[in-house]
């Protein structure tokens, strides 16, 4: 049965993707619209083949399998500028675990491009509105900020969004707000359990392993159960949020909000 | 007498000295071939990879036992000094353990202390390249020497008492991507290695070395040349870069004389279709002729393969009563997730089954020849890239008569072909994938990931220990972790099986019935297989975890 779940969620994410690409294959990227880099949308296309055939066996297709490294969050261990980049690339590093590559100049254009736009090969795929008016509708009528905390205010009970206009796509997160259902990571499932002390603990995972679990309640409180002492372990499939209510115009301004919370 | 003859006599006689002299310091050396022959004599000591030439990794030692497993107690922990996964097999001789570190070092160390006598560092050349990290998973120990193979595709021999280098030769060219990666696998005055480089278009081979001088012996090649056998299950000029590494230790069967090996995905990885044909001996085993390399026979698991679907798991060697006759058999959990029984004489199929699901074949036929039923582009197929299972070393137990190994349950992954030049010395995998997640864009999981948060929960994947009974093909028990295994097994003479996870957690497991009966969490990832020594009558489990190789013993 979970195995049916999972393959149409996979579908329905397939005909998504689909119909963002014909919608925005015309749109500006991203990357050309931000920031100090000026990369161009054939630059980070190119980037993205080589980036799939010489990066991603290592560094893994969301680039952050490699210890200490988030290549898509532009996290390095030494690199800052994008020379330093090329250098790594060309040269090799951490003493031959990372080896060097014989790129030509365009593929290692291209490869750093790809990393600094996020590995969004189609850039900005999402319509972004006014951040201004977002927050308010974060913290008002959307109701984000009812379980969300950002910057230190707010509740804890659902993920902290301080970041998250820093590791996640305008296209991920319009997906969280359209359709929940496909898009919420499996870590952040509501649970419900039931000690052998008759405590009902209702929350999210943090972690868990094959003995114990790491919770944080609905009290904000960490705890770290070991199975063994629970009678009921329930993790539900639905969301504890649905669909937003907000109009397209009012998405894109939650979205433009969202996209400047880029952490400390 | 003239002087000339007196010369040639005095060489023959100087020759002949020498060949006794190396002759003798073959016999009286620490590790003569008999001492590995009859491994299974002295299980004191773990002297090969896999603990013996038929790669059981199976003690006789029984000391530990499940009525006072609940006493282990840490003895010593050695820790590594570079990051990254520590896939290396420690050796134990005579109260001395020789294991290996990234990318290349080796260390003798006081197997009861833990303390190092002596570390020796190859530096690997700066083009090496690996797919997978600067792994090395072992040496070989052979007469007075200790052999391990390198990066850069070389294979040193080292003074086992000081750690000097006594030779140093190539095995592969470094700049077409030639590594290696495996423990190297000692037979007779020979020591043998295969060569990594799947995903760079290489031509795979095995290769055997004089143990005293470097000297080549013999090579194979897992892909034949024009004129041999088999060269038309390739087109055109595929074979030249069609990859078929062999990266994984072999097993050995001193009665048949044959040397066995796992052989490897064809190169481009993803992209079946640009190289048609069967592609031997991609994903096969292999039998080759321990004196000479010659091919005896071969049996391939996955003609073709879209999925790289390695077949680079350890053959696993056993004489057993099989349905009533006595047969010289191999055990085979295959990366494309089904479990194969071979004869190990003919290499003929006896029996093969799935462990796990899978959707990329709907089942074998009367030769062991799977059915293909390739799934639509963007759909998932199980199992996923990184296999039902993979390198990691199973166990097979003499005393219960089951195979033990890590599988990976509900993993899937979507593939994505596309056409690739090869270029010598470059990456040339044909495509892509990605894991199937339950949400789209969540994070999935990583070839190496050290993350101690599993943010993609079960529900991308995860592992299920096996006990397969050979007679039937199919599981006798399971045991479950919420997160996937890269674990491999042992087992000892009081039906213990130890074994480990990503999650850290060291496991003694009854191999009887699967019930766990003692763990430990050691906090890193166990990517390798525990072994078993006994010095001075005190048997001891060494794991390694994380950065850190521990040792435990009983509490007095």
């Amino acid at each position: 049965m979970k195995l049916l779940a999972v393959k149409s969620n996979y579908r329905m994410f397939f005909l998504l993707s689909l119909s963002m690409v014909s919608l925005f294959a015309s749109q500006q990227s991203m990357a050309q619209e931000v920031g100090d880099h000026q990369y161009t949308t054939e630059a980070i296309q190119a980037g993205s083949r080589v980036y799939t055939q010489q990066c991603a066996l290592c560094h893994g297709p969301q680039g952050a399998t490699v210890d200490g490294i988030d290549l898509r969050r532009g996290q390095f261990r030494t690199a800052t500028s994008d020379d330093d980049l090329r250098s790594v690339i060309a040269e090799g590093a951490a003493e031959g675990r990372m080896p060097a590559f014989s790129l030509s100049s365009v593929e290692l254009s291209g490869v750093i491009a790809f990393i600094r736009a996020g590995f969004d090969p189609d850039g900005i795929a999402v319509k972004i509105g006014d951040p201004v008016r977002g927050k308010a509708l974060f913290e008002g009528k959307g109701e984000c900020a009812d379980c969300h905390r950002v910057n230190g205010v707010g509740p804890r009970t659902a993920p902290d969004l301080s970041d998250i206009g820093a590791i996640r796509t305008p296209a991920s997160l319009q997906r969280n707000l359209l359709d929940p259902a496909t898009a919420l990571l499996p870590i952040n499932r509501p649970i419900r359990i039931v000690t052998r002390n008759e405590e009902t603990i209702v929350g999210r995972r943090l972690n868990e392993d094959t003995y114990t679990v790491q919770v944080l309640d609905s009290n904000e409180r960490l705890r770290s159960l070991r199975k063994s002492d629970l009678v009921t372990y329930e993790i539900s499939d639905a969301p504890s949020k649905q669909p937003t209510t907000l109009s397209s115009e009012e998405v894109a301004d939650v979205i433009g909000y969202m996209l400047t919370l880029r952490g400390l | 007498m003239t002087l000339t003859k007196l010369r040639i006599k005095t060489l023959i006689l100087f020759c002949g000295s020498v060949l006794l002299l190396s002759q003798s310091m073959l016999s009286s050396a620490q590790v003569p071939y008999e001492r590995i022959l009859n491994a299974a004599d002295e299980p004191e000591n773990w002297l090969t990879y896999n603990g013996g030439y038929s790669a059981q990794r199976h003690s006789a030692l029984d000391q530990i036992n499940a009525d006072n497993v609940d006493n282990l107690q840490l003895q010593w922990t050695l820790q590594n000094q570079v990051f990254g996964a520590w896939q290396s097999n420690p050796i134990i001789v005579d109260g001395v353990m020789y294991v290996t570190e990234r990318p290349n070092s080796v260390m003798a160390v006081d197997a009861v202390t833990g303390r190092v006598f002596w570390k020796y560092r190859h530096t690997p050349a700066e083009n090496s390249l690996v797919c997978c990290g600067a792994n090395n998973r072992g040496v070989a120990v052979l007469g007075d020497m200790v052999y391990m193979g390198t990066l850069d595709a070389r294979l040193v021999a080292l003074d086992r008492v000081n750690g000097q280098p006594l030779w140093d030769v190539e095995v592969g060219d470094v700049n077409q991507a030639y590594s290696v990666t495996m423990a190297p696998l000692a037979v007779k005055d020979k020591i043998i290695v295969g060569v990594g480089g799947g995903e760079f278009g290489i031509r795979g081979y095995v290769a055997a070395y004089d143990a005293l001088t470097g000297e080549e012996a013999w090579k194979t090649y897992t892909i034949p040349g024009p004129g041999e056998p088999n060269h038309d299950s390739w087109e055109g000029d595929d074979w030249e870069h069609g990859g078929a590494p062999v990266w994984i230790t072999g097993s050995f069967d001193p009665e048949l004389n044959l040397t066995y090996w796992g052989v490897g995905n064809p190169g481009p990885d993803w992209n079946a279709g640009q190289r048609p044909g069967d592609n031997l001996y991609s994903d096969s085993a292999i039998a080759l002729d321990a004196d000479t390399g010659e091919l005896k026979w071969y049996f391939q698991f996955t003609p073709n393969d879209a999925y790289d679907y390695d077949s680079v798991q350890v053959p696993v060697l056993a004489d057993i009563v099989w349905r009533g006759s006595p047969k010289k058999i191999m055990m085979w959990a295959n990366r494309n997730g089904y479990f194969y029984v071979l004869d190990r004489v003919t290499g003929e199929f006896l029996e093969g089954k799935p462990y796990v699901t899978v959707n990329w074949s709907s089942g074998l036929d009367e030769n062991g020849r799977p059915i293909p039923t390739p799934q639509p582009e963007g759909m998932p197929t199980f199992p996923g890239n990184q296999g039902g299972t993979n390198w990691y070393p199973p166990s097979y137990s003499p005393n219960t008569g089951l195979f033990y190994f890590s599988a990976w349950k509900d993993y899937a992954t979507i593939y994505r072909a596309e056409e690739s030049d090869y270029v010598p010395g470059r990456a040339f995998l044909g495509g892509g994938f990605s894991v199937l997640a339950p949400a789209p864009g969540a994070p999935t999981i990583g070839i190496g990931r050290t993350n101690p948060i599993n943010n993609w929960t079960n529900e991308v994947g995860h592992a299920s220990l096996k006990a397969m009974d050979p007679q039937t093909g199919e599981a006798v028990w399971s045991y479950d972790q919420f997160d996937v295994s890269d674990s491999g097994m042992l087992t000892t003479g009081s039906d213990l099986l130890f074994t480990g996870g990503r999650e850290g957690y060291f496991h003694a497991i009854d191999a009887k019935n699967g019930d766990l009966l003692w763990n430990v969490n050691l906090g890193g990832q166990i990517v390798m297989a525990p072994v078993t020594f006994m010095v001075d009558g005190i048997q001891y489990v060494s794991v390694i975890s994380g950065h850190a190789l521990s040792t435990f013993a009983l509490r007095n």
